[in-house]
């Protein structure tokens, strides 16, 4: 309990995991939630790699961390500039809203 | 030891209570501000472990550049006032407890892996880059990545360019009615087009606007 081991860090990985899907599962509200859910599975993905490559004594996990990070801010900025033209055409980004695909 | 495992468990309480609140929070700016408060956290958790490098790094990127970007966008769209509904009684609301089962199985299964998971020793040897005691965190990981990373470094900003790109070709659009400075027609124009010399006959004179 006392000593901090790689399965803490793996829980707490696990947890935040969890509430990014629990997120984007029960969204009604707009996108941009659902944008942020995800990078919060992102973000616990690094935590993962940051503890492995720690307890591990190899340093590729952080590096990995270092594109994933990459990744994260490009997709970022990808989807919120088509929640932006989607909104500017639409008027809307709601959710529930967004039934043009009939899915 | 004591201290370490205090400072863990405040850290990662303040992470999973603002990854909670980022989800359900109804208003959508709130959510963004939690965002914030979950990176920090988490980045605090990166430095305590011993990846100072990457804790900054994620201050930068995250607090810094993709928060803000979120914040911007969360304004610009006036989509603050959207309250959010929770478990709202509509015909399209029967996924709901899908989804919680789905999250719930997702869990478990990462609890069982944790839990089941042997730490294998023969896995190490196999590509291992060791951390140098003696340096330090940004030193060891800048000798990595300008060496046998240099490919994926360059990659990676190809995708950063890449997204960049993108989004600028996303969101430009054309405004019709304003008036702009052509630079090419500017440079491009002769003396020809703009003087035009002219005989003035005697007690004639000349008409201008013709």
């Amino acid at each position: 309990m006392l000593s901090i081991g790689l399965g803490h860090y793996l829980t707490l990985a696990a947890i935040i995991f969890t509430i990014g899907v629990v997120g984007i599962f029960l969204n009604r509200k707009n996108v941009i939630v659902i944008l942020m859910s995800i990078e919060l599975i992102l973000l616990s993905v690094n935590i993962n790699l940051v503890s492995f490559s720690i307890f591990i004594n190899d340093l590729s996990g952080q590096v990995f961390t270092l594109f994933i990070l990459t990744v994260a801010a490009a997709e970022a900025a990808i989807g919120l500039a088509i929640i932006v033209i989607y909104y500017r055409n639409s008027g809307t980004i709601r959710v529930e809203e967004i039934d043009s695909l009939k899915g | 030891m004591i201290a370490h495992a205090v400072v863990f468990y405040i850290f990662s309480l303040i992470a999973i209570i603002s990854a909670i609140m980022v989800t359900v929070s109804r208003n959508t700016v709130h959510s963004v501000f939690f965002l914030i408060l979950d990176f920090i956290s988490i980045s605090c958790l990166f430095i305590m472990i011993g990846a100072e490098f990457l804790g900054m790094i994620m201050l930068i990127v995250y607090v810094g550049a993709v928060a803000v970007l979120f914040l911007f966008v969360v304004m610009m769209l006036n989509v603050a006032q959207q309250k959010n509904e929770w478990f709202v009684a509509s015909d399209s609301s029967s996924h709901i407890p899908i989804g919680l089962l789905v999250s719930l199985i997702i869990f478990s299964e990462l609890l069982i892996v944790i839990g089941g998971w042997k730490y294998k020793a023969e896995l190490q040897d196999s590509i291992n880059i060791n951390l140098n005691l003696n340096l330090t965190n940004t030193q060891s990981l800048g000798n990595v990545i300008y060496t046998d990373y240099v490919h994926l470094f360059q990659l990676s900003g190809m995708v950063l360019l890449v997204a960049m790109i993108g989004a600028i070709v996303l969101t430009f659009r054309k405004r019709s009615g304003v008036k702009t400075q052509s630079y090419l027609r500017q440079i491009s124009r002769e003396r020809y087009e703009g003087v035009e010399l002219i005989d003035v006959e005697t007690k004639k004179g000349v008409k201008i606007d013709a």
